[in-house]
């Protein structure tokens, strides 16, 4: 891997001249080498990079830490949290492979604040490409450390030893060898990594690139991986809290008499709060009904039909995304210009674990355990919410039964925090389906207008782009277009005062979806247009050849022929960019005219992700996204009235099936001179976009709403 | 209505007295402490809540503890023998067939089900099998995959 792809990091030894927050980690941590780092100045979201302190006092200018223990055994703490996208593996393969220790002996600490420093979270596709770099310099750091310390141990220089599994031995005399658990016994070293290390060559790699098994994998098949809800504590109740028909909702009575003759229930009201307790969670459940409200809700203005209309009116100015040459001129010279309006409803994360949290208070200290993708926000929200100091509050996230941005938002975990602190009890909650459905911060619902020109030789000259209420993330157009303007109204997931009658935020690559559908579709438009095949309309329009690179890989693979759409077949092609990731998808599907219904029958995807630390994790995430991203393609939408949400559970929000499952083949293209970029999400993105052009494609007509449901397909065929 | 249940759980004799209508989902979470057994929507939709009743797959959210009065249930905590893994969840560790984990026992223990049934599934009888348990990370084509490797051992080796 070039240098050039590293953080800028130098070293210092930690001397005596320690600042007090130094001195005081280092006492209360055991005996071993200590590499401090942080993953520095690439983190992208500047607001959030004020540093802060976690449960003990850590030093600010480290984000993570790694410790060659006395035993031998490597850990490495970090305030990131594994979700299911598989980071404990492949931040310990990294590890592993700088040390030169086998993958065994690696243990990851993740998310605990009181034993890792901050950490802002994990989403985003971010911890391999901004993490991963960092925590390899610092462990090829250790290695040089150990490796000094051999050299005097075996009274040799150190260019004259080799490290393998853990051993370090002399290159012409083998006999000649100490451990690293020799090496660390009874000592303590600390370090600060601040300049460049030299690292391992990628050629010299012996497990990172290499497909391994999950590290949690047995944990998580025998059922002893624990969740929040797996946790128990002495004492604990469970809560179940009343919740209001609709959002904004206003509470007018409440009678909480009947709830409070079931034997052991205690009934919490605190102003708004109301909350039965009770160590059995059925007779909370049981007691919760028993409570009489009644309820004012507020008038409805939008439902899931009117919330288009009524975010463009509500829009607020634009801001320029990108933009270059002319529109005017880029319309003058258009031969064909074709203007559409694309619409996304809102989307729900629908994780299988519902939000979870149990909360225990012990004098002015607090634990909680949470599924929560943010252990470190949540340790300051419980603490303001206590009146502790943030240091008094320990967040254990245990395993997370999924995320993908739904889990960024921590409200369990704070009704859990105030409930426990009303009782003196520790208070577990686990939100039902309903509350799930109801509390979750959906996928904003979004409008994107395009206006596109072509000249006569099938050329895209003309591209004004405008994403509402989305964000701006892959709103940008990666074609060669020379008159052509991106424009972002009503700013990112959460949008403005007014614009969502509910919760929104982050979904699995956020605005990405939504602005790859958009952007997607009216390229196959364009190409219908010039009458030229969608495969050979995209390349005569690129230039970028990483993107020329992933598309070629996956027609090939896919064994695209050229045809000018619709040609009957059901292929369909769209291409997309996240997280420094480039994908291309073509997908194969089948329409029953009759019912509407779709079947996908098989999606090809090819993604460059420069070096892929875990190939076989980054197909099974691509896998994940395919799959996942057939949901909000074809079935998933909030119906909604107001702020009363009508999906409760699975029944009427549809989540992709195991009958849904296409053929998939996956195909990294393994870049390995390339830093490796985010794996998470970048193969959900165009899935709203291949199989809008594949219905396209088999039917001649064109979906401009997702999800594309058996109604709207039966109407857009009427 | 106090009434005293008796059942083999994970392969031990077990009793209970029941005063009232409980879900076969609580009483292993709360009575024994068998969290493996997952609670996902409450209504039977989801299926991370699947036990065995008598090798039956069953939605335990969904099922009275009265009604298991002299049965067998086994859960994912008691599915392996002895400290070995069974096939199926080899079969899972070995083809990545999980990421987040949540919906896992469940799965296993459907398939299971399935694999006593139909101890040659076709992909489809697979899939029509594990129809109505969700994972939302999307790792039905390894599941797939696992139980039809699962399925290939378990006639070589002992079905248990």
């Amino acid at each position: 891997m070039k240098k050039e792809n590293y953080l800028e990091l130098d070293f210092y030894d930690i001397g005596s001249n320690l600042p007090l927050s130094r001195r005081e980690f280092l006492k209360l941590t055991g005996g071993g080498i200590f590499i401090l780092f942080t993953a520095g100045d690439l983190w992208p979201f500047q607001e959030e990079r004020r540093r802060r302190r976690g449960g003990l006092d850590y030093p600010t200018d480290l984000n993570a830490y790694l410790r060659i223990g006395e035993d031998g055994r490597v850990s490495c703490f970090t305030g990131k949290v594994e979700i299911g996208q598989g980071v404990i593996t492949s931040l310990a393969q990294m590890l592993a492979d700088e040390l030169e220790v086998p993958l065994e002996s690696v243990d990851m600490v993740m998310g605990d604040t009181d034993l890792c420093p901050w950490d802002m979270g994990t989403f985003g596709s971010m911890t391999t490409r901004f993490f991963g770099p960092a925590l390899r310099a610092a462990a090829a750091e250790a290695r040089a450390v150990l490796i000094e310390m051999a050299a005097e141990y075996l009274k040799t220089s150190p260019s004259s030893l080799k490290v393998e599994a853990g051993v370090i031995f002399h290159k012409s005399q083998r006999q000649k060898k100490v451990t690293y658990s020799q090496l660390t016994k009874g000592r303590k070293i600390a370090r600060q990594l601040k300049k460049k290390a030299v690292l391992e060559k990628v050629s010299d790699f012996t497990i990172v690139g290499t497909p391994v098994l999950r590290k949690d994998a047995v944990d998580k098949v025998t059922g002893k991986a624990k969740f929040a809800g797996d946790i128990r504590e002495p004492g604990m109740l469970y809560a179940r809290i009343l919740r209001p028909p609709a959002h904004d909702a206003e509470l007018i009575s409440v009678d909480t008499s009947a709830a409070k003759k079931i034997k052991g229930a205690r009934i919490i009201e605190d102003d708004d709060l109301i909350a039965v307790l009770h160590e059995d969670p059925e007779l909370a459940e049981e007691a919760l009904k028993k409570i009489k409200a009644q309820w004012k809700k507020p008038e409805a203005k939008v439902d899931e039909n009117s919330i288009f209309d009524h975010l463009l009116k509500v829009a607020p100015e634009g801001e320029v995304v990108s933009q270059g040459g002319d529109l005017a001129k880029g319309k003058e010279i258009s031969k064909i210009i074709v203007e559409k309006t694309y619409l996304d409803g809102y989307v729900a994360h629908a994780t299988i674990e519902t939000h979870t949290a149990l909360a225990k208070i012990e004098g002015n200290k607090a634990t909680i355990w949470a599924s929560t993708q943010t252990p470190f926000r949540l340790q300051e929200d419980a603490a303001s919410v206590l009146g502790f100091p943030t240091k008094n509050v320990r967040i254990i996230p245990p395993f997370v039964g999924g995320g993908f941005g739904g889990k960024t938002s921590n409200q369990q975990a704070v009704e859990a925090v105030k409930l426990a602190k009303l009782s003196g009890k520790p208070v577990h909650i686990t939100w039902t389906r309903a509350e799930e459905f109801f509390y979750d911060t959906f996928r904003p619902a979004a409008v994107v207008k395009i206006k596109g020109g072509i000249n006569g030789s099938g050329r895209i000259i003309l591209w004004d782009y405008g994403v509402y209420f989305a964000g701006e993330r892959g709103s940008q157009h990666f074609y060669d277009i020379p008159h052509h303007r991106t424009m972002s109204f009503g700013g990112s997931w959460r949008g403005t005062p007014g614009s969502h009658p509910f919760g929104t935020g982050p979904w699995r690559a956020p605005a990405n979806n939504t602005n790859s559908f958009s952007r997607e579709s009216h390229i196959d438009i364009l190409a219908a247009e010039a009458g030229i095949d969608p495969l050979e309309f995209r390349l005569k329009n690129l230039k970028d050849k990483r993107m020329i690179r992933v598309l070629q890989t996956a027609a090939e693979k896919f064994g695209w022929k050229p045809a000018k759409a619709p040609s009957g077949r059901g292929y369909g092609i769209a291409v997309g960019i996240d997280a420094g990731t480039y994908v291309a998808h073509m997908a194969e599907v089948e329409v029953e005219k009759k019912s509407g219904r779709v079947q996908v029958k098989r999606v090809v995807c090819a993604q460059d992700m420069g070096l892929s630390v875990n190939p076989e994790g980054s197909k099974i995430q691509m896998e994940g996204c395919i799959t996942m991203g057939l949901g909000y393609a074809l079935t998933e939408d909030v119906h909604f009235k107001g702020g009363e949400i009508f999906d409760l559970n699975f029944d009427t929000y549809e989540i992709p099936r195991f009958s849904w499952l296409p053929k998939i083949e996956t195909i990294v293209i393994d870049d390995r001179e390339a830093a490796p970029q985010g794996g998470g999400e970048p193969a959900i993105i165009c899935m709203g976009g291949v199989i809008a052009n594949a219905i396209f494609d088999a039917l001649g007509v064109r979906l401009f709403q997702l999800p594309m449901t058996p109604e709207r397909i039966k109407k857009a065929l009427r | 209505m106090n009434k005293k249940i008796r059942f083999k759980l994970n392969g031990q004799q077990r009793s209970l007295t029941v005063d009232r209508e409980r879900m076969l989902l609580w009483v292993l979470r709360t009575n024994f402490g068998l969290t493996g057994t997952k609670f996902g929507c409450g209504e039977g939709f989801c299926g991370a809540c699947t036990v065995l009743i008598n090798k039956e797959a069953v939605r335990s959210c969904q099922f009275p503890i009265k009604d298991i009065d002299g049965k067998e249930v086994i859960t994912i905590e008691g599915f392996s023998k002895n400290g070995k893994l069974h096939f199926l969840q080899e079969a899972f560790v070995k083809h990545d067939a999980l990421q987040c984990g949540f919906c896992t026992p469940g799965m296993i223990l459907n398939a299971y089900s399935l694999l006593l049934k139909k101890p040659n599934p076709s992909r489809l009888d697979i899939i029509d099998g594990m129809e109505d348990n969700l994972c939302r990370c999307g790792a039905y084509k390894r599941i797939v995959q696992a139980i039809q490797t699962a399925a290939r051992e378990m006639k070589g080796g002992s079905q248990r």
